[in-house]
C-alpha cells in the first residue's frame, strides 16, 4: 500500500531534488556540435550524447525556450553531471551557468579556435572525470512524495479513455493526496473538454491563465489549418483505433487528471513548477516533444498511457507505458510496462488498477528499467515556436 | 465476457473492447460508472476500440460520451450500428 510514508532508493542532488537515474550527459548547444558530443560519448563509456537539430539563428521567445529546455535537461534530477559543447563560447557558457545553479558538476567546451579534435580531447578528459564522480554516487532513502511525475498519453484510442488514462487518473489522485508534484499538458488535445479543466483550476487566476494558453493555441490552429485537422489531431492512428472527434479524444485525455486533483498552476513550455500539486504545462501533443519539455521542467518519471501503441522514450526520464488495449498488449507487448486490459473486462476495478501503476512507479524509481529504456528509445525532441532568422 | 464498455449511464455510445465483433451478434456491455450491465444486438461488424450506437440517432443529433457532447451526427445511425468518422463529425474544427 503506497502512501505518503513510502520511500524509495533514489539520488538526492545538491539542490535537494530527488532523481531515479544517474545519467552523465554530453549536451550539444547546437546542431553542429552533435558530432563532437557523439565522439565524446563514444570515448567515455557510461555517458550519453543528446544530439538535436537546432540552436542556430534562433531568436526571441523561441531562443529563450531553446535555452530553457537545454538548461532544464541538464538540471533534471536524473542527471548527475553534464558536459556541454557548443560552436562558440558565449551560448555554451550560458547553458553551463544555467545548469551550474543546481550545484551539480558541469563543464563547457567550445569548438571555435580549437576545432573538433582538440574539443573532443578536452571534453573527453572532462567527461571521464564526471563519469567516475557519478559512478561513486549512492542511492539513499527518499520519500516517494518528493518524486515529480508527469503524464501524457499517445497513440490513444478509445481504450485510453476508458482504461489506461483513468488508471493514471486514479494514481494521480493518490499522488496528489501524498503531496507529489505532478504535470499534464497537451493544450490542443483538451479541445472539447477545456471547460472541465477550467472548472478544476484552484483559483480564478489559474483559470484565467489556463484559458489564455488554451485560446492562444486554438488561434494558432485556426490560423494555419487547411481542413478540420483529422489525421493530425486526432491522428490517423487515433482514428484507426476508434477515436472519432477531438472532443472525444479530449474527454479521454482529461481522465488522466483523475477526479480529485485540482490544477494548482500553469507553466510555460519547460518552465519549472514552484510548488507541489498538479500543474498544467502549455505544450505540444506530440509525444517526444512533450516528454522532452516535462523532463526539462524537472519531472523525474513519466506516465505514458497508450492505446494503439506509442513506443516513445526519453534519454533521461523513464517513461512508463500503460495500456488497456488487449490487441496492443498482445502484438506490441515488449513496449508495455503496465497492462490494464483487465480493467475493461471487469477483472479488476479502477482502484486496483491505480495501485498497480503506483507499484510500477515504485519499482521504476528503485531502478527497474522501463520497456522504453531497455529498448533504447531516447527521443530528445525540441519544440520550436517559429522559423529561424 | 464483456464485449463493450459504456462510460456512464446516458451515453449514446459504447466502446468495443474485444476483437472480431460481427453483425447480428448479441453483445454484453458494462456501464462502468454505475457498474451495471446491458445487452445489445449489433447490426454491423465493429473493430476493437470502435464505437457502437446504443440507440437510434438522427442527422444533427449530438453524440454523448462521458456525459458530454463529443460531436454531431452527419448520417442517420441505428442502435447496434458502427459509429465513427463516416457518420459523426467534430463540432469544433
Amino acid at each position: 500500500m503506497i502512501d505518503k510514508n513510502t520511500q524509495f532508493l533514489g539520488y538526492r542532488r545538491q539542490n535537494g531534488a530527488v532523481g531515479v537515474r544517474n545519467h552523465v550527459i554530453i549536451l550539444p548547444v547546437d546542431d553542429i556540435s552533435n558530432a563532437a558530443c557523439e565522439a565524446v560519448a563514444h570515448n567515455i563509456k557510461g555517458t550519453m550524447a543528446l544530439p538535436h537539430p537546432y540552436g542556430r539563428l534562433q531568436f526571441g521567445a523561441d531562443l529563450d525556450l531553446h535555452f530553457r529546455t537545454l538548461i532544464g535537461t541538464g538540471s533534471n534530477p536524473n542527471v548527475a553531471a553534464v558536459v556541454v559543447i557548443g560552436i562558440e563560447e558565449g551560448w555554451t557558457k550560458k547553458i553551463v551557468d544555467g545548469i551550474a545553479k543546481t550545484g551539480k558538476p558541469v563543464l563547457g567546451y567550445s569548438i571555435e579556435l580549437h576545432g573538433d579534435h582538440d574539443t573532443i580531447m578536452r571534453a573527453s578528459r572532462g567527461a571521464r572525470e564526471l563519469v567516475q564522480y557519478a559512478s561513486e554516487l549512492q542511492r539513499e532513502p527518499c520519500n516517494l512524495a518528493d518524486l515529480w511525475v508527469s503524464t501524457k498519453c499517445g497513440e490513444s484510442d478509445t481504450t485510453s479513455g476508458c482504461g489506461a488514462n483513468p488508471t493514471v487518473g486514479n494514481a494521480f489522485d493518490k499522488l496528489y493526496d501524498m503531496g507529489n508534484t505532478l504535470c499534464f499538458g497537451e493544450t490542443t488535445e483538451l479541445t472539447g473538454g477545456e471547460q472541465i479543466v477550467a472548472a478544476r483550476c484552484r483559483t480564478d487566476q489559474v483559470r484565467e491563465d489556463f484559458m489564455k494558453m488554451f485560446n492562444r493555441y486554438q488561434e494558432v490552429v485556426d490560423r494555419h489549418k487547411t481542413s478540420d485537422l483529422s489525421e493530425s489531431q486526432p491522428t490517423k492512428g487515433n482514428i484507426a483505433g476508434g477515436l472519432t472527434t477531438i472532443e472525444e479524444k479530449a474527454l479521454g485525455n482529461i481522465q488522466k487528471i483523475g477526479k480529485k486533483c485540482m490544477v494548482d498552476g500553469v507553466l510555460d513550455k519547460a518552465e519549472t513548477p514552484t510548488g507541489r500539486g498538479l500543474w498544467f504545462m502549455d505544450s505540444s501533443s506530440a509525444a517526444a516533444e512533450m516528454v522532452t519539455l516535462c523532463a526539462a521542467s524537472g519531472f523525474a518519471v513519466h506516465f505514458f498511457p497508450t492505446g494503439q501503441g506509442n513506443v516513445v522514450g526519453n534519454p533521461i526520464v523513464p517513461v512508463i507505458k500503460i495500456c488497456a488495449n488487449p490487441r496492443t498488449v498482445r502484438t506490441m507487448g515488449e513496449h508495455i510496462d503496465v497492462d490494464t486490459s483487465g480493467l475493461l473486462q471487469r477483472d479488476i476495478n479502477m482502484d486496483a488498477a491505480g495501485d498497480v501503476l503506483l507499484d510500477m512507479l515504485l519499482r521504476t524509481a528503485n531502478g527497474r528499467l522501463t520497456a522504453a529504456e531497455a529498448l533504447g528509445h531516447r527521443e530528445f525532441v525540441l519544440t520550436r515556436l517559429y522559423e529561424s532568422a | 465476457m464483456i464485449h463493450f464498455v459504456v462510460h456512464e449511464e446516458g451515453d449514446s455510445v459504447g466502446t468495443i473492447v474485444v476483437e472480431d465483433v460481427k453483425a447480428n451478434t448479441d453483445l454484453v456491455g458494462w456501464i462502468m460508472e454505475e457498474d451495471k450491465t446491458l445487452n445489445l444486438p449489433t447490426i454491423s461488424d465493429i473493430p476493437i476500440g470502435h464505437k457502437v450506437a446504443l440507440k437510434d440517432l438522427a442527422e444533427g443529433d449530438t453524440v454523448i460520451k462521458y456525459g458530454v457532447d463529443i460531436g454531431r451526427v452527419i448520417a442517420p445511425i441505428k442502435a447496434g450500428e458502427h459509429l465513427h468518422v463516416h457518420n459523426v463529425k467534430t463540432k469544433r474544427w
